[in-house]
């Protein structure tokens, strides 16, 4: 849930990245940390198991500038992808003002992807919150692998609600801050909505 | 909407920085910081330079989560008090009024037991002035709309560069 702050001038909203396991969260999380400039993010935390699967979360606080003199700032969160882990992905999800669902276009991470994107969607419903209500974007990542599923066949099974959504490559970058500004955008709008 | 922003104004902040700068005097603790459920850092008082507010904040709210999971399992309704104990500095963590989380720093300077009833004091009135700004925003009482003025350009121009 957003934070207003008119005292110190603030905007914070939680972002969330949920899909299934090594699609790439943690990924796109450590490419923007990489390239933004320090005075405008916080310290990247993740927790992590020893071979670097996210154990809880990772988590990067990002600062994106003033709008009419309040301090954007967005806190991003990856969700654990395994699937054993569900009940810590439950807790991340607690609070959430906008989702990235990552999809890996491996052509046998597809049934992957689906179970993830349904465990999202039971996960919100438990905290009360319905993925229709909740700004989100999806990012079809892994592109540059051979053979991957044709974007309009990820689409048309992913993107039921025709949400923005984005081709990306994490690991080069590749439409990893394309997806960001536009679930920072919806977000945004949102709030503006809701006010 | 999913649900309300939590949004505070000046005068409310002001109070709650009052009552967490009159618990750090109080409990001798090195620092106090207010978070919301959530992981957003809402106030902080005393010794705070060189600790990562924002990460502290996060890690509280993963660490009263995961307790609040941890005591469903078992059939309690939540954990209200967490403990961390250091070799110098100890961590007392303490659900308010079911919303917000009070973080309090303290060193040998201070005891646990000092700590405890003053966090039980200040808790009283951090529960009192969440729930009035709760109830502000249930009623819907705008003091001043940010939201309002914002435009769609203005939305765009965070990217403009």
């Amino acid at each position: 849930m957003s934070f207003i702050n008119y005292s110190a001038r603030e905007i914070n909203c939680k972002i969330v990245y949920y899909g299934p396991g090594l699609c790439g969260k943690t990924t796109n999380l450590k490419f923007i940390y990489n390239k933004t400039r320090p005075e405008s993010r916080g310290k990247m935390v993740s927790l992590a198991t020893e071979t670097e699967r996210t154990l809880f979360f990772d988590f990067l606080p990002l600062a994106l500038g003033e709008i009419k003199g309040f301090r954007t700032r967005f806190h991003l969160y990856t969700v654990p992808g395994q699937i054993f882990y569900d009940a810590s992905r439950k807790l991340i999800l607690k609070g959430v003002d906008g989702i990235v669902f990552v999809a890996d276009s491996q052509v046998e991470r597809m049934d992957a992807n689906i179970e993830s994107f349904e465990n999202m969607k039971e996960n919100l419903e438990e905290h009360g919150y319905s993925l229709e209500k909740i700004p989100y974007v999806i990012q079809y990542n892994k592109r540059d692998i051979p053979d991957c599923v044709p974007v309009e066949e990820m689409r048309r099974i992913l993107n039921v609600d025709s949400v923005p959504d984005f081709e990306a490559v994490a690991t080069k970058g590749i439409g990893v801050f394309d997806t960001l500004k536009a679930v920072v955008k919806l977000v945004l709008v949102e709030l503006k909505k809701s006010s | 909407m999913v649900q309300s922003s939590l949004v505070m104004y000046e005068d409310e902040f002001r109070e709650i920085e009052e009552i967490i700068s009159r618990l750090v005097m109080e409990a001798n603790a090195k620092s106090v910081y207010l978070v919301d459920k959530d992981g957003q850092l809402i106030a902080s008082s005393g010794e705070t330079h060189g600790i990562d507010s924002t990460s502290l904040a996060s890690l509280t709210a993963g660490n009263i989560a995961a307790t609040g999971g941890l005591a469903k399992l078992i059939g309690e309704k939540e954990f209200s008090i967490l403990f961390h104990e250091g070799e110098k500095d100890n961590i007392h963590i303490s659900l308010v009024g079911q919303r917000v989380i009070l973080v309090v720093i303290f060193d040998d300077r201070s005891s646990l037991g000092l700590v405890r009833l003053r966090v039980r004091k200040a808790s009283e009135k951090l529960n009192d002035c969440i729930q009035r700004i709760l109830k502000r925003m249930e009623k819907g009482t705008v003091k001043e709309n940010l939201f309002e003025e914002i435009t769609d350009e203005d939305i765009d121009n965070l990217f403009g560069q």
